[in-house]
């Protein structure tokens, strides 16, 4: 499967930004893409950036910081950086290293999981970067978009996004899962249109680059 | 005692909310309780057009606001059933001449006067939608067996959960049992599935509906009329009373409905 150009992931210190191209014009490009599509709900947050094997110049430090300014985030921390750039990056007020832990925030499973029993109507959203467990039907015209899984224990109508920001591995579960649009990480599913057959639980997943809902059974 | 403020919303335009409104004012009326109707879609009159009195309005509802006059002054008393009072809207204004608490301010000073104070919202979910419901006790939605007004009737209950409003009760208008039997039209089962809140009305497709509020003499007013009636059954269950559902025409829509009631 194609790799995508940056990953995002939400951490409780802030969103964690892991590009995967080596071009900043491809990573700037891909990041401008995700904020656009989830602006409100990133407004007003702080990014970690954490590279690998990229340079990092002033320029580029530059210009990923106007494009976070006009979403009204904030660049927090660079991480993954050799001692030059570090020095370059702290010259800009910008942290090296995330208070109180020696390595990258990678490991945070459940970072903001939500739980909620209602229905969620037309126009009404529920957000998290990290699980949704929601006790109630999504109608048409709402929205749930989580960094992780979604489940709906309930009719599922409305759109759906699991793992928002890049996660691949996020499953979507619903009792009955007949959304307008499912999305996982960057791919998309519209509902068929044919009319359903009896309502089952079903778990929806990535297979081979594609969407799948299959029927649940214990076994999973 | 204050009466109870009750106000008639739906989001989308056109499915009947001042219909509505007219004919459940007069039906409370019918069953002797004082009412006063308050035409909230101000630059939009519509109410005192269905009603009839459009030819006695002196003041209306941006008058009172203003300090133009007393809410008294400006009551219209209905020409059949003397119990009913409106408060006419301002045509020559918009939504803008006045604010929540306006609203909230002659809704209740109305409650004082009457036992039911029924508003008639304006469409949307705005500034007009917001003052409307801002002294509500009960909001009655009304939508159509259409998909963009069950979409937007869920919209505005949302908006109601979301800011701790009243409770609402649903109904459905302009239903026609034959398409529901052929299963080209939502059903009223569905609605309720999805909207879950609490049906008080199911009023069928009937042209008379239509033609006698063109004339300014809602359908409630026609004993003999089913659709008459589905309105008078309306308003003795906003009344407490259990009312059963009227069978529909349809012998299978009448079974249908019994089934999940």
């Amino acid at each position: 499967m194609k790799q995508m150009p940056i990953v995002l992931k939400g951490t409780p210190q802030g969103l964690l930004l892991k590009p995967q191209a080596q071009s900043w014009d491809v990573i700037l490009n891909a990041l401008e893409y995700a904020l656009q599509d989830a602006a409100a709900f990133f407004r007003g947050g702080r990014v970690i950036l954490e590279l690998e094997d990229h340079t990092f110049t002033e320029a580029n430090l530059t210009a990923l910081r106007a494009l976070l300014e006009r979403h009204e985030m904030e660049l927090w921390a660079v991480l993954g950086v050799d001692e030059a750039t570090q020095h370059l990056v702290r010259e800009h007020g910008i942290r090296t290293r995330l208070p109180g832990t020696a390595t990258p925030a990678a490991e945070t499973e459940s970072p903001e999981t939500i739980f909620a029993q209602r229905t969620l109507r037309s126009g009404q959203r529920l957000n998290t970067p990290g699980d949704v467990t929601l006790l109630g039907d999504v109608n048409p015209g709402a929205e749930v978009l989580a960094g992780g899984n979604i489940v709906i224990w309930g009719r599922a109508r409305g759109v759906l996004h699991a793992g928002a920001w890049g996660d691949e591995t996020a499953v979507v579960c619903a009792l009955d899962l007949n959304p307008a649009q499912l999305r996982i990480a960057g791919i998309i599913s519209r509902a068929p249109e044919q009319r359903r057959r009896r309502p089952q639980p079903e778990v929806a997943r990535i297979e081979d680059g594609v969407i799948i809902a299959r029927p649940w059974t214990a076994k999973g | 005692m204050r009466g109870k403020i009750v106000t008639i919303s739906s989001g989308k335009g056109g499915v009947g909310k001042t219909t509505v409104t007219a004919n459940l004012g007069l039906g409370l009326a019918l069953l002797g309780q004082r009412v006063i109707c308050i035409d909230a879609d101000i630059g939009l009159r519509n109410l005192d057009v269905m009603l009839g009195l459009e030819n006695r309005i002196v003041y209306d509802i941006v008058n009172v606001a203003e300090g133009r006059c007393t809410l008294p002054q400006a009551l219209v008393r209905d020409k059949r059933l003397r119990t009913l009072r409106l408060l006419p809207a301002a045509q020559t204004r918009d939504k803008s001449a006045i604010t929540e608490a306006d609203m909230d301010r002659i809704a209740h000073e109305a409650a004082e006067i009457a036992d039911y104070v029924i508003i008639d919202s304006p469409a949307g979910i705005e500034h007009g939608f917001r003052y409307a419901i801002k002294p509500a006790d009960l909001v009655i939605v009304v939508t159509n067996p259409e998909v963009t007004a069950v979409r937007d009737a869920d919209r505005v209950i949302g908006l109601l959960e979301a800011n701790g409003r009243a409770p609402a009760r649903l109904i459905i208008n302009r239903l026609k049992p034959a398409l529901v039997r052929r299963n080209e039209m939502l059903d009223a089962n569905s609605i309720v599935d999805l909207l879950a809140i609490g049906l008080i009305g199911i009023v069928p497709e009937d042209s008379s509906i239509l033609t006698a509020g063109n004339r300014g003499r809602p359908v409630v007013l026609d004993e003999k009329s089913v659709a008459g009636q589905v309105f008078r059954n309306v308003a003795r269950r906003l009344q407490g009373e259990d009312v059963p559902f009227l069978p529909l025409k349809s012998p299978s829509f009448f079974k249908r409905l019994f089934g999940a009631y």
